[in-house]
């Protein structure tokens, strides 16, 4: 019997050989991988276990961690929840921290990033508690509260851009939500809040600022027909004429493009372009595209960013789209910004902070300085970047002029302040035939030394046919929010 | 007189045994102070209870083997009293981290179970004085065996816990009675098949160079197939059905060294675990844990094997030190779990330590089964030995993903009163049976019939 027991240890050993792999393989192998699942609560709960760095806006912080006597040992709390919630996302036990700088900066706030690593070393060395990093953004806590008001119970977003440096200065997305609770401890509170914020059809999470479904630009992007025409030499300067025909026959189709007055923009079926900018005159641009063509206003659009994939405030910003090909008709539709053209108010922005700014776009960005827990500075000010040079300097200042005046004789009376001189554009959106379109405005004051420059959409509250009646709804909010910026 | 040989007196080691138990309950010591000083700061005030009460039941056990045993192996003990301690501070650690102080601890019960498990020893130490009195009890273990794996079905009595119904209720006490079957199924396989091993490792015709045996030889395989079956139908208990059916085809096998029924064991195993995947839910769930345990869909049917997983990958080469991990966040961190509790706590380094003493465990078993001289002790010593390495390898294969989960005791360490007291049981048959084999052949004194005179003195001292 010795030779059988003695060929079953050696079944015996390899048994318990397989359990030693097993266990080098989970342990050491395979440990890494395995700690970074995102449904590991053992990783969660050191995060929990770690001071998380708060979010500073004008020296307040609008996101904290507080010290609690539970097993999570701190508390994610908001203290201006709302009026931040898409600025700051959350931080929640079961569904972690998707949305927001709690998702996109969490490699600073957790104290994880490269950037913290001479830090982390210290404090080993030093025996401190390692805490995440503290950032301070770049936001304008008034004007904040100027764009929130202004949106009130409407759905829509306002992005106001330091249009010299690219910081943003205000990002409001409505609806807003309260992103405490969602952060409690008490976990069926919790529960229930994601619950029921995340089957709101309004989509409350979504910032539309930057993401989302996007919006049609409707006459907003005009300025940028207007600026590849004056670039492309098409038109010379801002009194040079164009057509504005009641309505423009567009080439393989019968129906035609209307204004939406039914009227024409000027004696004999033309006008300035100035003028056909104060008025917003479809069918000047719409010949404007017909002349351009679809590359060309394309590009233009790409310079100020259009189709850029890489921006970056630390969250991702969905590029703003406008289609590749398109024939004469599609063309002329896009130069009014209909069509398939697709935009974030962020982007929208960033055409009126680069026209105010000499033909210069700036890069966006949010996170001003990065400081330790006890506020020594581990990053200051970030260089201002240049993106892109959209348009030449003449070219910026012919359409300053023409913004200015669309605010002083135009569609854009609203945003109107007083010894300020401002530039702006009306926009009305069609987006659904059976739904009111959106009402969008953009600006940038003051025109001779640009301070801020904001875009602002309305969801479905701007009035078919009528220019004006969208403005009314938009123009005041940004006109607000420019106020509260140059401290009128 | 110059013929004469100093006759080799082996030595009984139970000096080693000594050393070897002061260093168990040294490390269990350590590793309870460490408990406390990672989650309090301060040493626990119930040390000295705590050190005294190790060190009378250790130095109760030594002292019964000293007189009782005494050419006992000396490592076994020293082994088991560390495992059983190390599972008591783990426990006592989870104790802590749910609140359950002082008497209400489940570490408390797991103490008294262990005080019950050394008076058991004791018991079968001094009163079973040759394993071979086992033997007469061949058939009565059977039918012992048969009783306690069948009591969990009888309505009233047996109990189902997590959809296995392995457990009887005794008023407040509950017991897994297939623990206690695994030993009474050890004795009756060894008895039966030193008997029948002749005509079971012999007759057959060849085939494929194996030797299979004769149609009607096959009876007691299917009995024990069927039996197995039985447990997996009615008990819903894969890891035991496993364990029995295992344990007697690896008896079988010593016994025949005939490869074939290892052969057809697999074959018949396949069978059953083909069926078992075909008729029950159950089953298929755990090998689609067992496949994909982090897929969102499994993570919300069972988190268990991926928590579990977790925690050993968060204890990482070092571990997060005794005290310092979150082991209780994996559900039955004290019993099923507690390899991986630990894993959590000591790290790599821990778990294979804690795997090496039961591989040396294991290894002192075989070392016995190798021994003992009579084929009723040798077939005993390896049916439990195995028995403790493949139930092991069931449980803390099934937490390290190398076979599917199915739920079954740690030996030593598991929260539990059944399994402590068993495996205790099977630690002391072991002991007995090394105390044979390594005991000196007891032949006629040395020199006799080379030294009349010597002869003559022993028949003096023998009247």
């Amino acid at each position: 019997m010795n030779t059988a027991i003695r060929r079953l240890s050696v079944l015996i050993a390899a048994l318990f050989g397989a359990l030693l792999v097993a266990s080098t393989v989970i342990q050491f192998a395979q440990a890494g991988s395995m700690n970074r699942m995102a449904a590991n609560k053992r990783t969660l709960l050191d995060n929990y276990g770690q001071e998380r760095g708060s979010i500073l806006v004008g020296g307040q912080a609008i996101a904290k961690s507080v010290e609690v006597d539970d097993q999570y040992q701190w508390l994610r709390t908001y203290p201006e929840g709302r009026l931040y919630s898409q600025i700051t996302g959350f931080y929640a036990y079961s569904v972690g921290n998707p949305f927001g700088l709690e998702n996109a900066a969490d490699e600073l706030l957790s104290g994880k990033a490269d950037r913290l690593f001479v830090r982390r070393v210290t404090d080993l060395v030093t025996g401190r508690e390692t805490a995440g990093a503290t950032i301070e953004l770049t936001i304008n806590p008034k004007a904040q509260q100027a764009a929130s008001q202004g949106l009130g119970k409407n759905r829509g977003a306002v992005v106001a851009l330091d249009p010299t440096t690219g910081a943003i200065l205000a990002m409001v997305s409505h609806p807003q939500y309260d992103p405490n609770p969602l952060s409690s401890h008490d976990l069926d509170e919790a529960a229930t809040a994601w619950e029921k914020l995340s089957t709101n059809s309004a989509k409350p999470f979504i910032n539309r600022a930057i993401t989302g479904d996007l919006y049609p630009p409707g006459s907003t992007f005009k300025v940028v027909t207007a600026a590849a025409a004056l670039e492309q030499g098409i038109v010379a300067d801002e009194n040079s004429r164009v057509p504005g025909p009641a309505e423009l026959d567009l080439p393989l189709t019968d129906t035609p493009l209307p204004n939406e007055t039914r009227q024409p923009c000027g004696p004999n079926d033309q006008t300035t372009l100035i003028h056909a900018l104060e008025i917003s005159c479809n069918t000047a641009f719409a010949s404007l595209g017909l002349e351009l063509g679809g590359k060309q206003l394309r590009d233009q659009a790409g310079k100020f960013g259009f189709g850029l994939d890489s921006i970056k405030i630390p969250m991702r910003v969905s590029p703003s789209t406008i289609p590749a090909e398109m024939n004469e008709p599609q063309a002329a539709q896009s130069a009014i910004g209909q069509y398939e053209v697709r935009t974030t108010p962020l982007q929208m922005a960033m055409v009126a902070a680069g026209i105010a700014n000499q033909g210069r776009v700036m890069t966006p960005y949010l996170i001003q300085t990065i400081r330790t827990a006890d506020l020594d500075v581990i990053e200051d000010t970030p260089e201002p970047e240049e993106l892109s040079q959209a348009v030449s300097p003449r070219t910026a200042d012919i359409l300053k002029r023409m913004m200015v005046s669309v605010v002083d004789n135009g569609s854009g009376r609203r945003a109107q302040i007083p010894g300020v001189a401002v530039g702006g554009k009306t926009g009305t959106a069609q987006h659904d035939l059976d739904k009111d379109p959106h009402a969008w405005f953009i600006s940038f004051a003051p025109a001779d030394d640009p301070k801020v420059a904001v875009a602002v959409v309305v969801e479905e509250s701007g009035v078919t046919g009528n220019e004006v009646g969208g403005a009314a709804v938009a123009a005041p909010i940004a006109k607000d929010v420019m106020e509260a910026v140059i401290g009128r | 007189m110059t013929t004469t040989v100093e006759p080799v007196i082996p030595r009984t080691r139970r000096g080693v045994e000594l050393v070897l138990l002061v260093v168990a309950i040294a490390i269990v010591l350590l590793a309870w102070v460490t408990v406390d000083l990672n989650r309090n700061g301060t040493v626990p005030a119930n040390i000295f209870p705590v050190a005294g009460g190790l060190v009378v039941l250790a130095a109760v056990v030594h002292v019964v083997l000293r007189w009782r045993a005494p050419y006992a192996d000396p490592v076994l003990l020293p082994i088991t009293i560390a495992l059983n301690g190390l599972g008591l501070v783990m426990i006592h650690r989870l104790d802590l981290a749910a609140g359950r102080l002082g008497t209400d601890g489940s570490a408390n019960q797991q103490i008294i179970w262990t005080a019950l498990a050394v008076a058991l020893t004791v018991a079968v130490i001094w009163t079973l004085r040759d394993h071979r009195l086992l033997r007469r009890y061949t058939f009565v273990s059977l039918a012992v065996g048969f009783i306690l794996l069948i009591l969990p079905l009888l309505p009233g009595l047996g109990r189902e816990v997590n959809g296995s119904r392995i457990w009887i209720g005794l008023g407040p006490f509950s017991f897994q009675p297939g623990e206690f079957a695994k030993i009474a199924l050890a004795v009756f396989f060894a008895g039966y098949l030193v008997q029948t091993r002749d005509v079971l490792s012999l007759a057959g015709k060849r085939v494929l160079g194996f030797t299979f045996p004769r149609g009607r030889d096959l009876g007691p395989i299917l009995v024990a197939w069927v039996l197995a079956l039985l447990i997996l139908v009615f008990e819903k208990d894969l890891g035991s059905a496993l364990l029995f059916f295992g344990l007697f085809v690896a008896m079988l096998y010593v016994a025949t060294e005939r490869v074939s029924w290892i052969a057809i064991g697999l074959l018949l195993f396949a069978a059953a675990v083909a069926f078992a995947l075909s008729a029950f839910s159950h089953f298929q769930k755990r090998v689609d844990l067992w496949l994909d345990p982090f897929s969102p869909e499994n993570l919300e049917r069972s988190n268990q094997l991926a928590n579990g997983l977790w925690g050993m990958a968060a204890g990482g080469l070092t571990g997060t030190g005794l005290g310092a991990g979150r082991p209780w966040l994996t559900s039955f961190a004290e019993s099923d779990y507690i390899f991986a509790s630990l894993a959590e706590e000591l790290g790599l380094i821990g778990s294979v330590a804690i795997l090496m003493l039961y591989l040396l465990f294991v290894e002192r078993g075989v070392r016995t089964a190798l021994g003992v001289r009579d084929g009723f002790g040798k077939l005993l010593a390896i049916g439990l030995t195995f028995s403790v390495a493949f139930q092991l390898f069931i449980v803390i294969g099934g937490v390290t993903r190398v076979i599917p989960l199915t739920g079954l005791t740690t030996p030593f360490l598991s929260l539990g009163g059944s399994s402590l007291l068993a495996n205790w049981i099977i630690m002391s048959l072991l002991l007995r049976i090394s105390d044979q084999a390594r005991r000196p052949v007891p032949e006629l004194p040395v020199g006799v019939g080379a030294d009349p005179a010597a002869s003559e003195a022993t028949q003096v001292v023998r009247l």
